[in-house]
Protein backbone atom coordinates (compact mmCIF):
# COMPACT_ATOMS: atom_id res chain seq x y z
CA UNK A 1 0.00 0.00 0.00
CA UNK A 2 1.29 3.28 -0.90
CA UNK A 3 2.35 5.78 2.22
CA UNK A 4 0.67 8.52 0.23
CA UNK A 5 -1.62 8.31 -2.76
CA UNK A 6 -3.11 11.49 -4.88
CA UNK A 7 -6.18 10.24 -7.21
CA UNK A 8 -8.06 12.33 -9.41
CA UNK A 9 -7.13 15.44 -7.58
CA UNK A 10 -8.45 18.83 -8.73
CA UNK A 11 -7.64 22.00 -6.72
CA UNK A 12 -8.85 26.15 -7.05
CA UNK A 13 -7.83 29.03 -5.45
CA UNK A 14 -10.99 30.95 -5.71
CA UNK A 15 -12.83 30.54 -8.95
CA UNK A 16 -9.34 29.50 -10.61
CA UNK A 17 -8.32 25.90 -11.02
CA UNK A 18 -5.47 25.19 -10.62
CA UNK A 19 -5.08 20.99 -10.06
CA UNK A 20 -6.67 18.76 -12.36
CA UNK A 21 -7.39 15.23 -12.82
CA UNK A 22 -3.55 14.76 -10.61
CA UNK A 23 -2.00 11.30 -9.67
CA UNK A 24 0.52 10.62 -7.57
CA UNK A 25 1.85 7.70 -5.56
CA UNK A 26 4.80 7.22 -2.64
CA UNK A 27 5.60 4.07 -0.76
CA UNK A 28 7.57 3.98 2.40
CA UNK A 29 11.05 4.71 1.76
CA UNK A 30 10.48 6.00 -1.82
CA UNK A 31 11.85 9.24 -2.92
CA UNK A 32 10.04 10.59 -5.38
CA UNK A 33 10.95 14.02 -7.64
CA UNK A 34 7.84 16.31 -8.63
CA UNK A 35 9.18 18.38 -11.78
CA UNK A 36 7.52 20.73 -13.68
CA UNK A 37 7.96 24.46 -14.94
CA UNK A 38 7.21 27.44 -12.67
CA UNK A 39 3.61 27.94 -12.40
CA UNK A 40 2.38 24.41 -12.92
CA UNK A 41 1.24 23.43 -9.98
CA UNK A 42 4.11 21.87 -7.81
CA UNK A 43 3.39 24.09 -4.58
CA UNK A 44 -0.25 23.65 -5.46
CA UNK A 45 0.02 19.92 -5.07
CA UNK A 46 2.39 20.25 -2.02
CA UNK A 47 -0.32 22.28 -0.44
CA UNK A 48 -3.17 20.23 -0.95
CA UNK A 49 -0.88 17.06 0.11
CA UNK A 50 -0.04 19.19 3.63
CA UNK A 51 -3.98 20.55 3.44
CA UNK A 52 -3.38 24.14 3.67
CA UNK A 53 -5.44 23.92 0.53
CA UNK A 54 -8.28 21.36 0.36
CA UNK A 55 -8.64 19.97 -3.04
CA UNK A 56 -12.60 19.60 -4.49
CA UNK A 57 -12.35 17.16 -6.38
CA UNK A 58 -10.54 13.71 -6.30
CA UNK A 59 -8.78 11.71 -3.31
CA UNK A 60 -5.92 12.19 -1.11
CA UNK A 61 -5.17 8.95 1.21
CA UNK A 62 -2.09 8.68 3.51
CA UNK A 63 -1.02 5.76 4.96
CA UNK A 64 -4.69 4.75 3.60
CA UNK A 65 -6.39 7.21 5.64
CA UNK A 66 -8.77 9.78 3.41
CA UNK A 67 -7.31 12.94 4.18
CA UNK A 68 -10.43 14.95 3.03
CA UNK A 69 -11.44 17.94 5.50
CA UNK A 70 -8.56 17.72 7.53
CA UNK A 71 -6.50 20.39 8.72
CA UNK A 72 -3.18 20.95 8.19
CA UNK A 73 -1.81 20.33 11.79
CA UNK A 74 -3.50 16.66 12.19
CA UNK A 75 -1.67 16.07 8.38
CA UNK A 76 1.77 17.19 10.34
CA UNK A 77 0.82 14.95 13.22
CA UNK A 78 -0.17 12.13 10.62
CA UNK A 79 3.56 11.97 9.88
CA UNK A 80 3.67 14.92 6.88
CA UNK A 81 6.73 17.37 7.09
CA UNK A 82 6.86 20.46 5.14
CA UNK A 83 10.17 22.26 4.60
CA UNK A 84 8.00 25.19 2.43
CA UNK A 85 9.28 27.10 -0.12
CA UNK A 86 10.83 30.05 0.58
CA UNK A 87 12.82 28.42 4.03
CA UNK A 88 10.07 30.54 6.50
CA UNK A 89 11.89 29.99 9.66
CA UNK A 90 10.58 31.70 12.61
CA UNK A 91 12.73 34.82 12.29
CA UNK A 92 12.60 36.16 15.91
CA UNK A 93 13.25 32.52 17.69
CA UNK A 94 16.72 31.48 18.02
CA UNK A 95 18.07 27.98 16.14
CA UNK A 96 17.66 26.20 18.91
CA UNK A 97 14.01 27.57 19.94
CA UNK A 98 13.10 27.10 15.93
CA UNK A 99 14.29 23.52 16.46
CA UNK A 100 12.81 22.76 19.75
CA UNK A 101 9.10 25.05 19.30
CA UNK A 102 8.15 21.79 16.89
CA UNK A 103 9.76 18.74 17.90
CA UNK A 104 8.01 15.31 18.63
CA UNK A 105 9.36 11.86 19.88
CA UNK A 106 10.93 10.04 17.85
CA UNK A 107 14.51 9.36 16.16
CA UNK A 108 15.06 12.85 14.65
CA UNK A 109 16.23 15.02 18.04
CA UNK A 110 18.74 17.90 18.56
CA UNK A 111 21.67 15.51 18.86
CA UNK A 112 20.09 14.07 15.49
CA UNK A 113 19.71 17.60 13.61
CA UNK A 114 23.50 18.60 14.79
CA UNK A 115 24.76 15.52 13.53
CA UNK A 116 23.15 16.20 9.68
CA UNK A 117 24.15 20.23 9.95
CA UNK A 118 26.66 21.04 12.23
CA UNK A 119 26.32 24.64 11.21
CA UNK A 120 23.09 25.06 13.51
CA UNK A 121 24.61 23.10 16.24
CA UNK A 122 27.29 26.24 16.32
CA UNK A 123 24.59 29.06 15.45
CA UNK A 124 22.28 27.53 18.26
CA UNK A 125 21.51 30.86 19.98
CA UNK A 126 21.62 33.19 17.07
CA UNK A 127 18.49 34.62 15.67
CA UNK A 128 17.29 32.69 12.82
CA UNK A 129 16.91 35.93 10.79
CA UNK A 130 20.30 36.30 11.32
CA UNK A 131 21.31 33.17 9.38
CA UNK A 132 22.52 32.89 5.76
CA UNK A 133 20.32 31.59 3.43
CA UNK A 134 21.96 27.99 3.22
CA UNK A 135 21.98 28.25 7.36
CA UNK A 136 17.63 29.35 7.44
CA UNK A 137 17.32 26.09 4.98
CA UNK A 138 19.29 23.69 6.95
CA UNK A 139 17.24 25.59 9.87
CA UNK A 140 13.98 24.85 8.04
CA UNK A 141 14.83 20.72 7.29
CA UNK A 142 16.07 20.58 10.68
CA UNK A 143 12.45 21.66 11.80
CA UNK A 144 10.61 19.63 9.57
CA UNK A 145 12.64 16.48 11.34
CA UNK A 146 12.12 17.44 14.29
CA UNK A 147 8.71 16.70 14.02
CA UNK A 148 9.94 12.96 13.13
CA UNK A 149 7.93 12.73 9.87
CA UNK A 150 7.04 9.70 8.15
CA UNK A 151 6.81 11.49 4.91
CA UNK A 152 9.22 14.62 4.09
CA UNK A 153 8.17 17.56 1.29
CA UNK A 154 10.98 19.74 -0.17
CA UNK A 155 9.57 22.44 -1.92
CA UNK A 156 12.92 23.69 -3.74
CA UNK A 157 15.07 23.07 -0.60
CA UNK A 158 18.33 24.15 -3.33
CA UNK A 159 16.50 27.68 -4.75
CA UNK A 160 18.80 31.39 -4.40
CA UNK A 161 21.23 29.09 -2.80
CA UNK A 162 25.12 29.45 -4.14
CA UNK A 163 26.39 26.18 -5.69
CA UNK A 164 28.89 25.31 -2.52
CA UNK A 165 25.64 25.50 -0.29
CA UNK A 166 23.11 23.56 -2.71
CA UNK A 167 25.52 20.82 -2.39
CA UNK A 168 25.51 20.38 1.32
CA UNK A 169 21.62 20.50 1.18
CA UNK A 170 21.79 17.61 -1.95
CA UNK A 171 23.93 16.02 0.42
CA UNK A 172 21.89 16.34 3.76
CA UNK A 173 18.81 15.12 1.59
CA UNK A 174 20.78 12.31 0.10
CA UNK A 175 21.89 11.16 3.63
CA UNK A 176 18.14 11.20 4.56
CA UNK A 177 17.59 8.74 1.75
CA UNK A 178 19.98 6.64 3.33
CA UNK A 179 19.64 6.71 6.68
CA UNK A 180 16.11 8.76 7.16
CA UNK A 181 13.58 6.24 7.62
CA UNK A 182 11.17 8.43 6.13
CA UNK A 183 9.99 9.01 1.83
CA UNK A 184 10.77 11.86 0.92
CA UNK A 185 9.16 14.22 -2.22
CA UNK A 186 11.60 16.84 -3.60
CA UNK A 187 10.58 19.43 -5.77
CA UNK A 188 13.98 21.10 -7.56
CA UNK A 189 14.39 22.33 -11.09
CA UNK A 190 18.17 20.33 -10.84
CA UNK A 191 17.39 17.70 -12.94
CA UNK A 192 20.68 16.37 -12.50
CA UNK A 193 20.53 16.11 -9.01
CA UNK A 194 17.17 14.80 -8.97
CA UNK A 195 18.34 11.96 -11.40
CA UNK A 196 20.80 10.91 -8.73
CA UNK A 197 18.31 10.80 -5.94
CA UNK A 198 14.95 10.21 -6.49
CA UNK A 199 13.76 6.47 -6.87
CA UNK A 200 10.42 7.70 -9.53
CA UNK A 201 9.31 11.10 -10.44
CA UNK A 202 6.15 12.84 -11.61
CA UNK A 203 6.40 16.01 -14.12
CA UNK A 204 3.42 18.09 -13.59
CA UNK A 205 2.10 20.63 -17.32
CA UNK A 206 -0.68 23.22 -16.56
CA UNK A 207 -1.53 21.65 -13.45
CA UNK A 208 -1.87 17.87 -14.53
CA UNK A 209 0.10 15.03 -13.93
CA UNK A 210 1.55 14.29 -17.57
CA UNK A 211 4.19 11.37 -16.55
CA UNK A 212 5.29 9.58 -14.11
CA UNK A 213 7.50 6.71 -13.53
CA UNK A 214 11.42 5.27 -12.22
CA UNK A 215 13.17 8.38 -12.92
CA UNK A 216 15.31 6.51 -14.78
CA UNK A 217 12.78 5.67 -17.45
CA UNK A 218 12.59 9.62 -17.78
CA UNK A 219 13.95 10.28 -21.06
CA UNK A 220 14.88 13.15 -22.90
CA UNK A 221 11.79 13.36 -25.36
CA UNK A 222 9.85 13.99 -21.80
CA UNK A 223 12.17 16.38 -20.46
CA UNK A 224 12.25 18.51 -23.30
CA UNK A 225 8.68 18.82 -24.15
CA UNK A 226 7.19 19.41 -20.43
CA UNK A 227 10.46 20.72 -18.56
CA UNK A 228 12.00 23.12 -21.36
CA UNK A 229 15.22 21.55 -20.33
CA UNK B 1 26.22 39.65 31.54
CA UNK B 2 23.95 41.28 28.75
CA UNK B 3 22.64 44.65 29.39
CA UNK B 4 18.63 43.49 30.20
CA UNK B 5 19.11 41.29 33.10
CA UNK B 6 21.64 44.12 34.42
CA UNK B 7 18.99 46.13 34.19
CA UNK B 8 16.16 44.42 35.17
CA UNK B 9 18.15 43.06 38.54
CA UNK B 10 18.95 47.23 38.89
CA UNK B 11 14.86 47.99 39.00
CA UNK B 12 14.28 44.86 41.48
CA UNK B 13 16.92 46.40 43.19
CA UNK B 14 15.33 50.19 42.99
CA UNK B 15 11.98 49.34 43.73
CA UNK B 16 13.44 47.40 47.10
CA UNK B 17 15.54 50.02 47.95
CA UNK B 18 13.06 53.09 47.49
CA UNK B 19 10.41 50.97 50.00
CA UNK B 20 13.23 50.39 52.13
CA UNK B 21 13.75 54.18 52.42
CA UNK B 22 10.46 55.39 53.01
CA UNK B 23 10.52 52.78 55.85
CA UNK B 24 13.50 53.94 57.62
CA UNK B 25 12.41 57.36 56.74
CA UNK B 26 8.50 56.86 57.85
CA UNK B 27 6.70 57.48 54.67
CA UNK B 28 3.89 54.85 54.37
CA UNK B 29 2.70 56.98 51.26
CA UNK B 30 5.94 55.89 49.30
CA UNK B 31 5.87 52.67 50.15
CA UNK B 32 2.43 52.30 49.37
CA UNK B 33 3.42 53.83 45.96
CA UNK B 34 5.94 51.24 45.18
CA UNK B 35 3.68 48.09 46.15
CA UNK B 36 1.35 49.76 43.55
CA UNK B 37 3.67 49.43 41.32
CA UNK B 38 4.61 45.74 42.23
CA UNK B 39 0.57 45.43 41.99
CA UNK B 40 0.24 46.85 38.52
CA UNK B 41 3.51 45.30 36.98
CA UNK B 42 2.00 41.83 37.90
CA UNK B 43 -1.18 42.98 35.99
CA UNK B 44 0.76 44.01 33.08
CA UNK B 45 3.40 40.88 33.09
CA UNK B 46 -0.44 39.21 32.63
CA UNK B 47 -1.20 40.94 29.76
CA UNK B 48 2.36 40.81 28.83
CA UNK B 49 2.11 36.92 27.80
CA UNK B 50 -0.82 37.59 25.84
CA UNK B 51 0.33 40.51 23.75
CA UNK B 52 4.06 40.30 23.44
CA UNK B 53 4.14 36.10 23.30
CA UNK B 54 1.04 35.75 21.52
CA UNK B 55 0.52 39.17 19.78
CA UNK B 56 -3.01 39.33 21.43
CA UNK B 57 -4.21 42.87 21.64
CA UNK B 58 -6.82 42.32 24.15
CA UNK B 59 -8.35 45.90 25.49
CA UNK B 60 -10.85 43.52 27.95
CA UNK B 61 -8.13 42.75 30.84
CA UNK B 62 -9.70 44.75 33.10
CA UNK B 63 -12.36 42.30 33.41
CA UNK B 64 -10.24 39.95 35.11
CA UNK B 65 -8.22 42.33 37.00
CA UNK B 66 -11.90 43.09 38.27
CA UNK B 67 -12.89 39.75 38.67
CA UNK B 68 -9.73 39.44 41.22
CA UNK B 69 -10.91 42.38 42.97
CA UNK B 70 -14.29 41.51 43.31
CA UNK B 71 -13.02 37.70 44.26
CA UNK B 72 -11.59 39.42 47.23
CA UNK B 73 -14.16 41.30 47.93
CA UNK B 74 -16.56 39.24 48.20
CA UNK B 75 -15.66 36.90 49.79
CA UNK B 76 -14.08 39.34 52.67
CA UNK B 77 -17.45 41.30 52.97
CA UNK B 78 -19.04 37.83 53.67
CA UNK B 79 -16.42 37.14 56.33
CA UNK B 80 -16.38 40.40 58.02
CA UNK B 81 -19.89 40.33 58.28
CA UNK B 82 -20.62 36.64 59.61
CA UNK B 83 -22.67 35.66 56.52
CA UNK B 84 -22.02 32.81 54.38
CA UNK B 85 -21.80 33.12 50.79
CA UNK B 86 -24.08 30.69 49.83
CA UNK B 87 -26.08 27.97 52.01
CA UNK B 88 -27.22 25.61 49.72
CA UNK B 89 -26.31 23.08 48.20
CA UNK B 90 -23.17 23.38 49.73
CA UNK B 91 -22.11 26.15 52.72
CA UNK B 92 -19.63 28.33 51.58
CA UNK B 93 -18.50 31.03 54.19
CA UNK B 94 -16.45 33.89 53.36
CA UNK B 95 -12.78 34.24 53.94
CA UNK B 96 -10.44 36.83 55.63
CA UNK B 97 -7.56 34.62 54.56
CA UNK B 98 -5.07 35.75 51.41
CA UNK B 99 -3.69 32.60 49.81
CA UNK B 100 -7.43 30.92 49.83
CA UNK B 101 -8.84 34.69 47.93
CA UNK B 102 -5.85 34.65 45.57
CA UNK B 103 -6.93 30.88 44.80
CA UNK B 104 -10.06 31.79 44.08
CA UNK B 105 -9.10 34.73 42.05
CA UNK B 106 -6.82 32.98 39.87
CA UNK B 107 -9.45 30.06 39.57
CA UNK B 108 -11.98 32.85 38.38
CA UNK B 109 -10.04 35.17 36.43
CA UNK B 110 -8.98 31.51 34.38
CA UNK B 111 -12.27 30.66 33.67
CA UNK B 112 -13.73 33.82 33.00
CA UNK B 113 -10.27 33.97 30.34
CA UNK B 114 -10.83 30.80 29.05
CA UNK B 115 -14.70 31.10 27.75
CA UNK B 116 -13.93 35.02 26.52
CA UNK B 117 -10.69 33.47 24.97
CA UNK B 118 -12.47 30.65 23.34
CA UNK B 119 -15.33 33.04 21.74
CA UNK B 120 -12.71 36.04 20.79
CA UNK B 121 -10.22 34.06 19.45
CA UNK B 122 -12.24 33.03 16.95
CA UNK B 123 -11.56 36.53 15.45
CA UNK B 124 -8.61 38.40 15.33
CA UNK B 125 -7.23 42.17 14.68
CA UNK B 126 -9.77 44.85 15.29
CA UNK B 127 -12.36 42.46 16.11
CA UNK B 128 -10.45 41.21 18.80
CA UNK B 129 -9.63 44.06 20.46
CA UNK B 130 -13.72 45.04 20.05
CA UNK B 131 -14.93 41.89 21.18
CA UNK B 132 -12.19 42.05 24.29
CA UNK B 133 -13.50 45.27 24.84
CA UNK B 134 -17.24 44.74 24.91
CA UNK B 135 -16.68 41.35 27.52
CA UNK B 136 -15.03 44.24 29.64
CA UNK B 137 -17.44 46.25 29.62
CA UNK B 138 -20.29 43.84 30.34
CA UNK B 139 -18.82 42.96 33.48
CA UNK B 140 -18.57 47.07 34.70
CA UNK B 141 -22.00 47.53 33.93
CA UNK B 142 -22.76 44.43 35.23
CA UNK B 143 -21.14 45.56 38.51
CA UNK B 144 -22.32 48.72 38.84
CA UNK B 145 -26.12 47.15 38.63
CA UNK B 146 -25.01 44.28 41.60
CA UNK B 147 -26.44 46.38 44.53
CA UNK B 148 -25.74 43.31 46.90
CA UNK B 149 -22.06 44.26 46.40
CA UNK B 150 -22.20 47.81 46.19
CA UNK B 151 -23.09 49.06 42.72
CA UNK B 152 -21.98 51.86 41.73
CA UNK B 153 -20.42 52.96 45.01
CA UNK B 154 -18.44 49.64 45.09
CA UNK B 155 -17.61 47.61 48.15
CA UNK B 156 -15.04 48.37 51.32
CA UNK B 157 -13.26 46.19 53.43
CA UNK B 158 -12.38 47.55 56.55
CA UNK B 159 -9.51 45.51 57.49
CA UNK B 160 -7.11 43.96 54.96
CA UNK B 161 -7.08 40.19 54.91
CA UNK B 162 -4.36 38.60 56.23
CA UNK B 163 -1.45 35.80 55.38
CA UNK B 164 -0.02 33.41 57.29
CA UNK B 165 3.26 34.66 59.43
CA UNK B 166 2.93 38.47 58.38
CA UNK B 167 1.30 41.81 59.68
CA UNK B 168 -0.78 42.80 56.11
CA UNK B 169 -1.28 46.00 57.95
CA UNK B 170 2.10 47.02 58.12
CA UNK B 171 3.09 48.52 54.61
CA UNK B 172 6.41 47.26 54.38
CA UNK B 173 5.51 43.66 54.89
CA UNK B 174 2.51 44.61 52.68
CA UNK B 175 4.93 45.22 49.98
CA UNK B 176 7.02 42.71 50.91
CA UNK B 177 4.38 40.36 49.89
CA UNK B 178 3.33 41.81 46.91
CA UNK B 179 7.09 41.81 45.53
CA UNK B 180 7.55 38.32 46.32
CA UNK B 181 4.26 37.67 44.44
CA UNK B 182 5.49 40.02 40.98
CA UNK B 183 8.85 37.95 41.56
CA UNK B 184 7.04 34.46 41.44
CA UNK B 185 5.02 35.76 38.57
CA UNK B 186 7.88 36.95 36.30
CA UNK B 187 9.59 33.31 37.56
CA UNK B 188 6.91 31.91 35.96
CA UNK B 189 6.70 33.50 32.78
CA UNK B 190 9.96 33.74 32.15
CA UNK B 191 9.67 29.66 32.17
CA UNK B 192 6.27 29.78 30.45
CA UNK B 193 8.42 31.91 27.43
CA UNK B 194 11.61 29.55 27.44
CA UNK B 195 9.64 26.20 26.96
CA UNK B 196 8.29 25.02 24.10
CA UNK B 197 5.07 25.74 24.95
CA UNK B 198 6.04 29.81 25.15
CA UNK B 199 8.28 29.01 22.15
CA UNK B 200 5.06 27.64 19.61
CA UNK B 201 3.35 30.41 21.08
CA UNK B 202 6.18 32.76 19.67
CA UNK B 203 6.00 31.41 16.81
CA UNK B 204 2.06 31.47 15.98
CA UNK B 205 2.65 35.10 16.95
CA UNK B 206 4.40 35.74 14.03
CA UNK B 207 3.13 32.81 11.71
CA UNK B 208 -0.28 31.04 12.42
CA UNK B 209 -0.30 28.56 9.22
CA UNK B 210 3.53 27.89 9.75
CA UNK B 211 2.90 26.55 13.14
CA UNK B 212 0.50 24.40 11.91
CA UNK B 213 2.41 23.29 8.81
CA UNK B 214 4.65 21.85 11.84
CA UNK B 215 1.77 20.06 14.06
CA UNK B 216 0.39 22.60 16.26
CA UNK B 217 -3.15 24.69 16.67
CA UNK B 218 -2.41 28.62 17.19
CA UNK B 219 -6.12 28.81 18.55
CA UNK B 220 -5.37 26.46 21.26
CA UNK B 221 -2.24 28.16 21.79
CA UNK B 222 -3.46 31.37 22.13
CA UNK B 223 -6.40 30.34 24.42
CA UNK B 224 -3.97 29.07 26.81
CA UNK B 225 -1.92 31.73 26.87
CA UNK B 226 -5.22 34.45 27.31
CA UNK B 227 -6.44 32.27 30.59
CA UNK B 228 -2.79 32.19 31.89
CA UNK B 229 -2.99 35.77 31.28
CA UNK B 230 -6.26 36.24 32.86
CA UNK B 231 -5.18 34.25 35.63
CA UNK B 232 -2.45 36.62 36.55
CA UNK B 233 -4.64 39.68 36.02
CA UNK B 234 -7.00 38.66 38.87
CA UNK B 235 -4.33 38.07 40.91
CA UNK B 236 -3.34 41.26 40.40
CA UNK B 237 -6.63 42.59 40.96
CA UNK B 238 -7.37 40.61 44.04
CA UNK B 239 -4.03 42.32 45.49
CA UNK B 240 -4.66 45.94 44.18
CA UNK B 241 -8.30 44.97 46.12
CA UNK B 242 -6.74 44.37 49.54
CA UNK B 243 -4.26 47.48 48.89
CA UNK B 244 -6.50 49.89 48.61
CA UNK B 245 -9.29 47.75 51.01
CA UNK B 246 -12.14 48.68 48.64
CA UNK B 247 -13.08 47.41 45.14
CA UNK B 248 -15.37 49.33 42.52
CA UNK B 249 -16.44 48.58 38.91
CA UNK B 250 -13.77 50.84 37.90
CA UNK B 251 -11.82 48.13 38.11
CA UNK B 252 -13.70 46.39 35.18
CA UNK B 253 -13.62 49.86 33.23
CA UNK B 254 -12.09 50.31 29.58
CA UNK B 255 -9.97 52.86 31.08
CA UNK B 256 -7.98 50.24 33.44
CA UNK B 257 -7.50 47.83 30.36
CA UNK B 258 -5.64 51.08 28.96
CA UNK B 259 -3.96 51.60 31.46
CA UNK B 260 -2.34 47.95 31.59
CA UNK B 261 -1.44 48.38 28.19
CA UNK B 262 0.04 51.59 29.26
CA UNK B 263 2.68 49.63 31.09
CA UNK B 264 3.19 47.11 28.61
CA UNK B 265 4.11 49.64 25.97
CA UNK B 266 5.81 51.87 27.96
CA UNK B 267 8.38 49.23 29.31
CA UNK B 268 8.54 47.18 26.05
CA UNK B 269 5.93 45.04 24.72
CA UNK B 270 7.19 41.42 24.86
CA UNK B 271 9.82 42.46 27.56
CA UNK B 272 10.25 40.29 31.04
CA UNK B 273 10.46 43.45 32.99
CA UNK B 274 8.70 45.81 30.60
CA UNK B 275 5.21 45.67 33.10
CA UNK B 276 7.62 46.51 35.71
CA UNK B 277 9.75 48.78 33.88
CA UNK B 278 6.36 50.44 32.57
CA UNK B 279 4.36 50.55 35.93
CA UNK B 280 6.73 52.17 37.53
CA UNK B 281 7.07 55.09 35.09
CA UNK B 282 3.49 55.54 35.38
CA UNK B 283 3.16 55.86 38.98
CA UNK B 284 6.10 58.31 39.22
CA UNK B 285 4.51 59.98 36.59
CA UNK B 286 1.03 60.26 38.01
CA UNK B 287 2.86 60.79 41.42
CA UNK B 288 5.39 63.84 40.08
CA UNK B 289 3.13 65.15 37.49
CA UNK B 290 -0.27 64.53 39.06
CA UNK B 291 1.02 67.33 41.56
CA UNK B 292 2.09 69.86 39.12
CA UNK B 293 -1.14 69.81 37.51
CA UNK B 294 -4.51 67.59 36.75
CA UNK B 295 -4.39 67.09 33.06
CA UNK B 296 -1.22 65.34 33.60
CA UNK B 297 -2.41 62.41 31.07
CA UNK B 298 -1.63 64.90 28.43
CA UNK B 299 2.20 64.58 29.38
CA UNK B 300 1.64 60.97 29.25
CA UNK B 301 -0.13 60.63 25.96
CA UNK B 302 2.82 62.33 24.44
CA UNK B 303 5.42 59.98 26.13
CA UNK B 304 3.36 57.44 24.81
CA UNK B 305 3.37 58.86 21.35
CA UNK B 306 7.41 59.21 21.84
CA UNK B 307 7.66 55.56 22.83
CA UNK B 308 5.57 54.20 19.96
CA UNK B 309 7.23 56.15 17.53
CA UNK B 310 10.65 56.31 18.15
CA UNK B 311 11.42 53.84 21.02
CA UNK B 312 9.58 50.66 20.25
CA UNK B 313 11.10 48.16 22.48
CA UNK B 314 9.67 50.90 25.50
CA UNK B 315 11.72 51.70 28.20
CA UNK B 316 13.87 47.98 28.37
CA UNK B 317 14.58 48.82 24.76
CA UNK B 318 15.89 51.93 24.91
CA UNK B 319 18.52 51.61 27.52
CA UNK B 320 19.29 47.84 27.09
CA UNK B 321 18.99 47.70 23.23
CA UNK B 322 17.36 45.37 21.00
CA UNK B 323 16.36 41.97 22.28
CA UNK B 324 18.86 39.03 21.58
CA UNK B 325 16.43 36.12 21.88
CA UNK B 326 12.75 37.62 20.96
CA UNK B 327 11.50 40.69 19.18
Amino acid sequence: MSLLKLSHVSAFYGPSQALFDVHLSIDEGEVLALMGRNGMGKTTTVKVICRMLHNRGGKVLFDGQDMAGMPSYRAARAGLGLVPEGRRCFPNLTVHENLIAAARPGPWDMRAVADLFPQLEERRSQMALSLSGGEQQMLAIGRALMTNPRLLVLDEATEGLAPVVRQEIWAAIARLKREGGMSLMVIDKSLRELRGIADSAVILDKGRSVWHGAIGELTSDVTDRHLGV
Amino acid sequence: MRAETILNAALLAMLVAVALWAWTADEPFIITLVTKVAIFAIAGIGLNLALGLGGLVSLGHAAFFGIGGYAMGILASHAQSYTPLMEWPLLVEGTKSMPVIWLVAILAGALTALVIGALSLRTTGVYFIMITLAFGQMFYYFAISWPAYGGEDGLPIYVRNGFPGLNTLDPIQYFALCFAVMCAVLLLVARIAASPFGLALSGARQNPQRVQAVGLVPYRLFLVAFTISGAITALSGALYADLNRFVSPTMFSWQTSGEIMIFVILGGVGRLFGPVAGAALFIALEHVLGGLSEFWHIYLGALLLVVVLFARGGLIGLVAGREVAHD
